[in-house]
């Protein structure tokens, strides 16, 4: 597909994805979206446009279908057997769903973090980092090991682990661990970074950790973020998205959200009122 | 020592009355475990026994003598050692990239509604008794291979050794064809067991990178289970070990050791089965339950290896989710 070639060349070359007049075309337009886990329909009729290199955090009650929604975004949920989705989302510019494009292709443009860190076991600190490269058939060493140090800079993990890269990835802790998986979701370099509650397995310092990051990258990458944590939510994101019951209810500034909301649903869940 | 207020006291005696059914339970299951052990004990201290006319009169040079002469009273078991690692070794190389495969298909690839139809297949298969494998064995099998399989392979692969030599059809090749069949069903489900538990957490991250299907296969399910699928195959070797009936139907009964696979090969379990009823001599029965004792030794070393492994299996998941 020549769509992958054009990736490969991109990543090959090294240089930042280079994104189409950034502040008109928005990272998702999400259209018309619903989504059904066999019978039962998780997601109803979602509509709204993500802002590039802004972060946009995901709150609402457990199961109103943040993951789902999330997972519609780079096409994970396809892997769930008896999930079917209708609607459409662009991804600058680009339709994800057109019968032509690959999954596979999709998944290499929008990165994913998940609520349990999740390295391979069987692989190093540095294959962890570099495998999704290495999928991409990228061998040249040199180029690796680049991508290698500036991958693990990124995720602020170097200084931790610069000595011993050669250490299995599950033997750091856990918040390292998912900072290793930051940093296996960047070395590909995505145009966009999806976040699944990546901060409630961690302690307070790992959580501060990783939103001072989620800070340092939005300005390279744009960031979709679920979050539990009204703090979280409102301290790190430029926008946010209150869902409930599969609906989006409120979409706005974060701001706007937790100080005046207009709906009396988000004013109710986000002063804690339920949820 | 504080005092019992005695309204907490008769509570106290209730309580004490409740633990009975615990400790009788406790020491039931205590028994019942004692007693397997107790039995293996036996059985081996038994064959040891048996064997000591053979032990004392061999030594150790039994486990590596040539010459099995019930006639001149002189007993070898080098060659039924041979035929059983061999057979057991031809068995493991087939049957473990057909079950892994199965199993792949059965956990990453078959659609849901089939998979549970093959299962019960698969377990199906593993209760057919021996002896109809031995059947199908000596009057399918071995006519086919005789006259297409073994021709081609020879043809072909013949510069090597082991495809050298008469085609007789019972052979080496036919007894380890014939137990890889017997044991893929337990391959099968027991690496499915463990492909099973490779947490889909993986397979995410896997496809989260952008991976294939083949290649979530590949980095996240097959590098995490290798190790237990290992495991899956020791487990089947020592099934393989100690299979009897359809093996000494197919493999020719004769002991001798040759490179060639197409030559006639014996095992341990087979000539015990084939011998015991015609062993005349003190001397003679004492060796078969030496060669008995063998195989003991043999099937425990192997089961052990794989209880090791799969320990480490479950240590190490737990230690990484
Ligand atoms: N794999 C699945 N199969 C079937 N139904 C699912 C699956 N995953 C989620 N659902 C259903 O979809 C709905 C939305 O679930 P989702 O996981 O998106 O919620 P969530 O907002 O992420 O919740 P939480 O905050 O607890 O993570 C729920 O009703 C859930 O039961
Ligand atoms: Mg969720």
């Amino acid at each position: 597909m020549t769509s992958i070639d054009n990736l490969k060349k991109r990543i090959i070359i090294g240089t930042q994805v280079i994104k189409p007049t950034v502040s008109v075309i928005p990272a998702f337009e999400i259209r018309n979206l619903k989504l059904w886990y066999s019978q039962n329909q998780a997601l109803h009729d979602v509509s709204f446009d993500i802002a590039a290199n802004q972060v946009t955090a995901i709150i609402g009650p457990s199961g109103c279908g943040k993951s789902t929604f999330l997972r519609s975004l780079n096409r994970l949920h396809e892997t769930i057997a008896g999930s079917r989705m209708e609607g459409s989302i662009k991804l600058f510019g680009d339709d994800l769903y057109l019968k032509s494009i690959d999954a596979a292709y999709v998944r290499r443009r929008v990165g994913m973090v998940f609520q349990k860190s999740n390295p391979f076991p069987t692989m190093s600190i540095a294959e962890n980092v570099l495998v999704g490269l290495r999928l991409n058939g990228v061998n040249d060493q040199k180029f690796l090991k680049q991508r290698l140090e500036e991958s693990l800079r990124l995720s602020a993990l170097w200084d931790e682990v610069k000595d011993f890269l050669d250490r299995p990835g599950v033997s750091l802790s856990g918040g390292q661990q998912q900072r290793l998986c930051i940093a296996r979701a960047l070395a590909v370099q995505p145009e966009v970074l999806l976040m699944d509650e990546p901060c409630s397995a961690l302690d307070p310092i790992a959580t501060m950790k990783i939103e001072e990051l989620i800070q340092t990258l939005r300005t390279k990458v744009s960031i979709v973020i679920v979050t539990h944590n009204m703090q979280q939510a409102s301290r790190c994101s430029n926008k946010t998205a209150f869902f409930y019951l599969g609906r989006l209810i409120e979409y706005s500034e974060t701001r706007t959200i937790f100080t005046n909301p207009l709906n009396p649903q988000t004013e109710a869940y986000v002063s804690g009122r339920f949820g | 020592m504080h005092e019992i207020a005695p309204q907490y006291s008769a509570a106290l005696n209730y309580r004490k009355g409740r633990k009975w059914p615990d400790i009788s339970f406790k020491y039931l299951a205590m028994v019942g475990a004692l007693m397997i052990v107790l039995l293996i004990v036996l059985v081996g201290y038994e064959l040891y026994r048996s064997s000591s006319l053979s032990v004392h009169q061999f030594g150790f040079s039994f486990v590596k003598n040539l010459a099995w002469d019930p006639a001149a009273d002189i007993y070898g078991a080098l060659p039924f050692i041979y035929g059983t690692l061999v057979s057991s070794l031809l068995a493991l190389l087939i049957a473990i990239p057909l079950g892994v495969a199965a199993a792949l298909f059965l956990t990453e690839v078959a659609p849901l509604s089939i998979r549970q139809p093959i299962i019960t297949i698969i377990e199906l298969l593993a209760s057919v008794p021996s002896v109809i494998y031995g059947l199908w064995g000596i009057f399918v099998l071995i006519p086919w291979m005789r006259d297409s399989f073994y021709p081609f392979l020879k043809s072909t692969f013949g510069f090597l050794p082991l495809f050298k030599g008469p085609i007789y059809g019972v052979s080496m090749l036919s007894g380890g064809i014939v137990i890889a069949i017997m044991i893929l069903p337990i391959v099968t489900s027991f690496s499915r067991e463990v492909l099973r538990a490779v947490p889909d957490l993986q397979r995410e991250a896997a496809y989260a990178l952008g991976a294939t299907h083949w290649e979530v296969i590949r980095i996240a399910v097959l590098s995490y289970a290798k190790r237990g699928l290992f495991g899956a195959g020791v487990l089947g070797l020592g099934r393989a070990l100690g299979e009897t009936m359809a093996v000494t139907m197919v493999i020719g009964n004769s002991p001798v050791i040759s490179a060639s696979l197409f030559a006639p090969g014996y095992t341990l379990a087979s000539v015990i089965a084939n011998e015991f009823a015609e062993a005349t001599t003190d001397l003679y029965m004492s060796s078969l339950f030496e060669l008995g004792l063998v195989l003991l030794v043999i099937t425990l070393i192997v089961n052990a290896i794989a209880q090791l492994m799969l320990r480490q299996l479950t240590n190490g998941a737990s230690a990484k989710n």
